[in-house]
């Protein structure tokens, strides 16, 4: 009987080939999925060459085009061809083009290419998304998925765990991304550093597959390693008609070792925004009322998913966009853009005056599709809001959840539903 | 290794977004790169940074993006060694696969200011602030990360380690 372990700890010694692992101790594991971007990974293919000329298997590794696409400029139009190269050379079966292409971290569990149990390295630090379903995966830089490109293989430091334990039902109006901005305000941006996060309670369980995914995708945000929630029917009901493959289910042992346990109760959690500069600058978003905006963006791989769209829609249904304010609403797969017309979405997003995106990270991280000014301000459902993540570096960008970024497209400055006609 | 520099001593949560902003992020050649590190942070950094001058941060320093970028402009912009009381975990992976030095030690960035001369052994963990006279002690790498530095970066150690597989086989 090996020791009791956690999520985390049980994925990493499977991977590692061991019956056990403890916190700090120093590993190499197989990898079942390496995934990297158009900016992360021209120079993660330039350093696998130097270690070997193919990919170690070109079925488990993810190439996806997303944060410049389509092209922008010249420049970015070289790196995804360095991408698209690479891809056709080694016979790379999953990746997208443009048209097909989504946000990685909407994609992949969409798409099925994520199972639970996997452990995966992205160069992308939002790859933590994944934890939703039971993955452990971890974002790195270029170096280690060249590595991982070459050999299959990564090195890793086995991280403690924190329990945040949710319980009780979230107001109407609250959701996913409140959960997470209230945690990262309660802990702080390295609240969670080196270690692992694991979300349970009843209002996780209780909860969407695409809420889930909204607060392990920040995990990142609080220093997080990964942000794990346990697999139930409801993700057994998403994974099981999608998935590529067969999975290994992992759950917690109940006395596993914790480095810390919060409770939390959700029903106590308000609509949350965070104020720049920093994710953790959390604040009720009825106390902001007084801040003007220039520009709203919904959308990215943390709230660009298709309840998020629902979500922004029905605020946005028979109302239009305040003259003074950009919104721009970005859905974050093809298959959501083409839902949203399907549901009539679309629609109410153009009869309030929002920009309708094909899908791309853009503006959320200051790429494109909507930077911005000298002294211009922003509410997002993105992720960031560091000195210039969106544009000039006296910009400003204050993050919150679809629904108080629709309210707050509406009405020019940070507002609730209640707050409109 | 022995270090020499000036000091450039900045605060917490310096965050990969000032380190290399993503307008620049269209480029992969470390030159470029270093000509805009720190840019939003404190946009003289790149034109006063010389050879061997030593970064001093507090704590998480590195956070948000796992952009590689943000290590190999500071490496490429010649800073030496990157003292920080925290560093984020991704750039803190980054720095030792990409061969740039770095080091945890608070009470060093206590104790050292923006344009002390400061020398650094990063073999033993010593890092001294010649200006004031006072030294202090890092904690050393695990074997495991000692190692990958040696070699300079994870991408040298994994030829090596391939390398020696294969003539065992």
């Amino acid at each position: 009987m090996s020791r009791p372990m956690t999520i985390a700890e049980k994925i990493l010694a499977a991977h590692a080939g061991l019956d056990e692992v403890v916190p700090g101790q120093l590993i190499e594991c197989d990898l079942d999925l390496v995934l990297s971007n158009d900016v992360t990974a021209p120079i993660a293919i330039d350093e696998c060459r130097k270690i070997t000329d193919r990919v170690w298997d070109p079925d488990r590794v993810v190439m996806v085009p997303d944060h410049y696409t389509p092209a922008k400029d010249i420049k970015s139009a070289e790196l995804s061809k360095r991408v698209r190269d690479f891809v056709r050379e080694q016979g790379i079966s999953h990746y997208w083009e443009v048209g097909k292409v989504g946000i990685e971290h909407a994609l992949l569990p969409e798409q099925g290419v994520c199972v639970p149990g996997d452990l995966i390295i992205g160069a992308d630090s939002h790859t933590c998304t994944y934890g939703a379903l039971g993955c452990f995966s971890t974002g790195v830089g270029s170096t280690d998925a060249g590595v991982g490109l070459a050999t299959g293989r990564a090195w890793f430091k086995v991280p403690e765990s924190i329990k945040f334990e949710i319980d009780g039902e979230l107001a109407p109006g609250v959701s996913g991304k409140d959960v997470i901005l209230h945690i990262i305000g309660m802990i702080g941006v390295d609240g969670a550093l080196y270690k692992a996060m694991e979300f349970t309670g009843s209002t996780i369980r209780s909860m969407s597959m695409d809420g889930r995914m909204t607060i392990s995708n920040m995990a990142i945000e609080a220093g997080g390693k990964a942000g794990l929630i346990e697999v139930d029917d409801v993700t057994r009901a998403y994974v099981d008609p999608r998935k590529e493959r067969d999975y290994v289910e992992y759950h917690s042992d109940p006395d596993a070792v914790y480095a810390a346990v919060y409770h939390i109760d959700a029903t106590q959690i308000e609509p949350t925004v965070a104020l720049p500069h920093l994710p953790s600058n959390t604040r009720p978003a009825r106390a902001c009322r007084d801040i003007d905006i220039d520009q709203v963006v919904i959308g990215s791989c943390t709230n660009g998913r298709i309840e998020d769209m629902r979500a922004a829609a029905e605020v946005l249904k028979g109302r239009t966009v305040d003259p003074r304010v950009r919104c721009i609403i970005i859905p974050a797969t093809q298959q959501i853009e083409r839902q949203c017309i399907e549901e009539g979405l679309t629609q109410i997003f153009l009869d309030a005056n929002c920009a309708v995106s094909t899908p791309t990270c853009g503006p959320c991280l200051g790429g494109h599709m909507g930077c911005l000014a000298h002294g211009e301000r922003a509410v997002t459902t993105t992720n960031r809001n560091f000195v210039g993540r969106m544009g000039d570096p006296t910009s400003e960008v204050i993050l919150a959840n679809p629904v108080v970024a629709a309210a707050s497209a509406v009405a020019g400055h940070v507002a609730l539903p209640e707050d409109l006609d | 290794m022995k270090f020499e520099g000036n000091a450039h001593r900045y605060g917490r949560d310096i965050d990969t977004d000032v380190i290399i902003p993503a307008r620049y992020l269209t480029t992969t050649v470390p030159e470029e790169l270093a000509k805009h590190c720190l840019e939003d942070l404190d946009p003289s950094f790149a034109s006063k940074v010389e050879p061997g001058d030593i970064l001093v941060a507090e704590e998480n320093f590195g956070c948000g993006s796992s952009r590689e970028h943000a290590p190999i402009s500071i490496k490429a912009a010649g800073v030496s060694v990157v003292i920080a009381k925290s560093f984020a975990r991704i750039f803190y992976r980054n720095s030792i696969n990409i061969g740039l030095p770095i080091m945890e030690c608070a009470e060093a960035v206590d104790g050292i200011k923006t344009g002390d001369r400061v020398a650094v052994d990063a073999d033993t963990g010593t890092i001294k602030n010649l200006t004031t006279g006072e030294e202090f002690h890092a904690q050393p790498f695990p074997p495991f990360i000692q190692e990958i530095i040696e070699y300079g970066g994870l991408i040298p150690r994994t030829k090596a380690k391939l390398a020696k597989e294969q003539q065992a086989s």
